[in-house]
């Protein structure tokens, strides 16, 4: 069954809606690569999954838990908790409120933090790990939350040639463990190599395989003028897309 | 030789007045130092200090028609929380500038009602403090403020752990922001109320911000830093009473001095302990 289907969605804020003829069914296993402008719909796609906004038109349909994996540059990094304590916070969801994470809340975020391969970086301060463990631990935050589906802000942002790789093999495991993973991203290159892209700039403009999908009109409707060709012997020809912005909001 | 030490070290805590005095000034060290840290993090030490002065006119008046000061002082906050929610939806005026007029004109106020002529004596107690004036009622309220204050801490850490690491993503993790802002806002303002006849309109920030700033520069963890910033509260406060008494100083005045001296040691005292 797919864990994600949006049919004839149209989000706004109010107003006119910013994102619209939304059409896509995600399945578990899937990485989807969600490409656009700043601005094009990408945070918006997220907080509609999230449910913190309501679709204008048409529907979307999620089957089973949603996490997000932010930015980690929106955490504080001058906070005092543990690498522990950060993957911790993804049980609160599931308590009361007056509950307090326990031996078993422990337990669960400590073989999270030891699935993307930080087992021994549990008491570090989180502010004092490098930018890739820091995504990683935000990663089993969300594997803590025990949702087939992943929201991922762009977490390559900032991210060294090795930690990217880490990442990029950790998100293939959790897809091939049955989940599926919406990424947003800027860089066109690294799509390719997954299983679904879904493009968006006020509207979908494409939604399919990565080589079937990402046409070079695609791609001009996607980015518009913020597209540039590259067409060096490093990317084989292909067509290389660098946005004007590496941040949205 | 030592008889006279240990003679200095008692002789504050000889009559029952000190002893209350004591038993005060723990209570609130370990309430302020435990919330203070939650301060610290949640960037509300304007704020506190902006409630705790705005509440004067409130004490001022409770003072002038005999009525209790706690009341007095709850009215006063509401007041001040409504003018200041108020003051910040003002179109061209920021909010920290709106906080400021309000807070200012409050205070005026209450200084100009307590300089008016039927005033009973007593302003200076209202500004700085009344640490050996401790009446039974005071110790009781303290006494609660403790048990209420350290129990919805222990309760609500967790979620204010995971709002002050990232509030964009607190909600994703089934946590409210807002409740938990509120909540924190609200013991906040049942410490001040507390705390405020002890030790003063114009020095109970100290008791919040100075001890929690100390504990900050010296842990490396939540749950010691508050423990550590009750603990330096505490010290912090009998250190401040010993000089109030052998030299002759304002109680609430030393203890603030005393405070915020706690935050100097942990400054120096941290490039020692990083070796």
């Amino acid at each position: 069954m797919s864990l994600l289907v949006a049919d004839g969605l149209a989000v706004g804020y109010g107003g006119a809606p910013v994102l619209r003829d939304v059409r896509f069914a995600i399945e578990p296993g899937e990485r989807v690569a969600v490409l656009g402008p700043n601005g094009g719909g990408k945070t918006t796609l997220f907080r509609t999954v999230l449910g913190e906004l309501v679709p204008a038109e048409g529907r979307l349909d999620v089957h089973g838990r949603c996490a997000v994996v932010p930015q980690t540059e929106r955490s504080r990094l001058d906070f005092p908790v543990s690498a522990l304590d950060v993957a911790v916070m993804g049980a609160l969801s599931r308590l009361p409120w007056w509950r307090r994470p326990g031996r078993a809340e422990r337990a669960t975020a400590s073989a999270a933090l030891a699935r993307v391969g930080l087992a021994d970086r549990e008491g570090t301060t989180f502010g004092d790990l490098s930018g890739g463990q820091r995504q990683r631990v935000l990663v089993a935050r969300a594997l803590v939350q025990d949702a087939p589906v992943l929201l991922l802000d762009e977490p390559f942002t900032g991210l060294d040639a090795a930690s990217a790789d880490r990442l990029e093999t950790l998100m293939r495991e959790l897809a091939a463990e049955g989940r599926a993973l919406l990424i947003a991203t800027h860089d066109v290159e690294q799509a390719r190599a997954w299983d679904r892209v879904l493009c968006l700039n006020g509207r979908q403009v494409a939604y399919g395989a990565p080589a079937a999908a990402l046409t070079r009109p695609v791609l001009e409707a996607t980015y518009g003028t913020d597209i540039v060709d590259l067409e060096c012997v490093e990317h084989g020809g292909h067509t290389v897309v660098l946005p004007a912005h590496h941040h949205h909001h | 030789m030592l008889a006279a030490v240990l003679d200095w070290l008692a002789d504050p805590w000889a009559q029952a007045l000190g002893r209350r005095a004591l038993l005060e000034v723990v209570l609130l060290g370990l309430a302020g130092g435990a919330l203070g840290c939650w301060v610290v993090f949640y960037d509300l030490a304007y704020s506190a200090e902006s409630l705790a002065h705005a509440l004067l006119p409130g004490l001022v008046v409770a003072a002038l028609l005999g009525l209790p000061l706690l009341l007095g002082g709850a009215v006063g906050l509401l007041v001040a929380a409504l003018a200041v929610a108020l003051a910040g939806r003002v179109e061209g005026v920021g909010r920290d500038t709106g906080v400021a007029v309000v807070v200012t004109t409050l205070f005026g106020l209450g200084v100009l009602l307590a300089l008016s002529a039927e005033t009973p004596a007593g302003l200076q107690d209202l500004l700085f403090g009344d640490v050996l004036g401790v009446s039974d009622t005071d110790l009781a309220l303290a006494g609660g403020l403790v048990v209420v204050l350290l129990g919805a801490l222990a309760v609500l850490h967790p979620r204010l752990l995971a709002v002050g690491f990232d509030r964009g993503s607190a909600r994703g993790l089934g946590v409210r922001a807002g409740v938990v802002d509120a909540a924190l806002l609200l013991l906040l303002a049942g410490a001040l109320l507390v705390a405020v006849q002890c030790l003063g309109n114009l020095l109970v920030v100290a008791v919040l911000v100075a001890p929690a700033s100390a504990a900050r520069l010296l842990t490396r963890r939540m749950a010691p830093m508050l423990a550590l910033a009750g603990a330096l509260a505490v010290l912090a406060g009998v250190a401040g009473m010993y000089l109030s008494y052998h030299a002759g100083t304002a109680a609430g005045a030393s203890i603030a001095l005393a405070l915020v001296a706690s935050y100097g040691v942990a400054a120096l005292a941290r490039p020692l302990l990083a070796r």
